[in-house]
């Protein structure tokens, strides 16, 4: 037969074991993951096409979606990636292929590219992005601007590779 | 007869004038014209939705009692053809977000209101049909909770969509329904306890 003695110090020290194993465990593999990849947003996709073309400008411009992407992880700016934008804008349609184009990041990491003017579309004025290349995992965006009037709009993309 | 004239000004004015503000809006350029009569139909509906318990709580000047529940149902009938007309048009403009709307998945805050509103303007057409088979009292009860949800939902609806509708005309609107269906909710509570005490 065994006695099972529990006392204080006993307890204290089981405590603080379960404490330092538990919050260790829970606080390393997010240290060594870093700048967590961005999710998808809700709706993100909608009146996604397919392989927009890379483009100087869409349309006649005069509104500027700007933004970052950087690899999940160590947060390393990414060259070269292709940004797919597309909105409901005083051109046309959300759906309509003249509302929709690509740019690539510079060597820091960041697009920019002008299109017309986003306006209110299904309640909000908001624009979409997509990063859609298959080095990293696809992710959808779907900004809202604060203000119909604004005249420009920024998301960010962190990707984790494939 | 100067009384009469201006009551059902007032309510003209009330639910025409945010329409005819909403048709002046510059938002209808950028649109097609299926998107542009499925926004109209909302905003049609909600101005219905004025008129609805004025008609029920015996608030307008000339027609009997009689006569306002039948024009009330008959709006009722109205309002579910709005309905469908304002989802039907959406889809058709734009099926990708109307399909995340109606499975409560769409990022945008508004839609969950206006879906739920939906189907309570739905339930209480089909409670209607069958408001025989559900004796007066249940139907009446039914009725009268469903009225609130599609009131409420509407409202929160209507007021965080950015659309064709200008700010304070959609406010003022809003807070008149509102008003006009706390009060025949009161009146009508009122004169159901008066009824069960004697």
């Amino acid at each position: 037969m065994t006695t099972v003695v529990l006392n204080r110090r006993i307890l204290v020290a089981a405590g603080g074991a379960i404490l330092v194993t538990g919050v260790s465990g829970l606080l390393l593999p997010a240290r060594a993951q870093g700048l967590a990849p961005t999710p998808s947003m809700p709706g993100g996709s909608n009146n996604y096409r397919k392989g927009a073309p890379t483009v100087d400008r869409i349309g006649r411009g005069g509104f500027l979606m700007t933004g970052t992407v950087r690899r999940a992880g160590d947060g390393a700016p990414l060259a070269g990636q292709r940004i797919q934008i597309w909105a409901h804008t005083t051109e046309g349609q959300e759906h309509e292929p003249q509302s929709h184009g690509a740019t690539l990041t510079d060597s820091k990491g960041m697009f920019r590219l002008e299109m017309p003017q986003i306006v209110p579309i299904f309640g909000q004025p908001h624009g979409h992005l997509a990063y859609d290349s298959g080095e990293f995992e696809t992710v959808f965006l779907r900004p809202v601007m604060r203000s119909a009037k604004d005249t420009s709009l920024e998301a960010h993309f962190v990707l984790r590779p494939v | 007869m100067a009384r009469v004239t201006l009551i059902w000004a007032a309510l003209a004015t009330a639910v025409c004038a945010p329409i005819a503000v909403a048709a002046a809006s510059p938002q209808l350029a950028w649109r097609n014209p299926v998107y542009i009569a499925a926004g109209f139909a909302g905003i049609i509906a909600l101005g219905l939705m004025l008129v609805q318990p004025m008609l029920i709580g015996g608030y307008l000047p000339g027609p009997s009692t009689h006569r306002a529940r039948r024009a009330h149902r008959w709006i009722g009938g109205a309002l579910v053809m709005a309905v469908v007309i304002h989802v039907g048009g959406l889809w058709i403009a734009n099926p990708q977000d109307v399909i995340d709307a109606l499975l409560f998945e769409s990022p945008t805050p508004f839609s969950v209101w206006g879906v739920i509103a939906m189907w309570a303007i739905f339930a209480v057409a089909l409670l209607a049909a069958l408001r025989r088979r559900l004796g007066l009292r249940t139907w009446r009860i039914a009725h009268m909770v469903l009225a609130v949800v599609i009131v409420a939902g509407t409202v929160v609806h209507g007021l965080l969509i950015e659309g064709a509708m200008e700010t304070v005309s959609k406010a003022a609107l809003c807070a008149l329904v509102l008003a006009a269906t706390m009060k025949v909710m009161a009146d009508l509570w009122v004169w159901r306890k008066r009824a069960t005490a004697r």
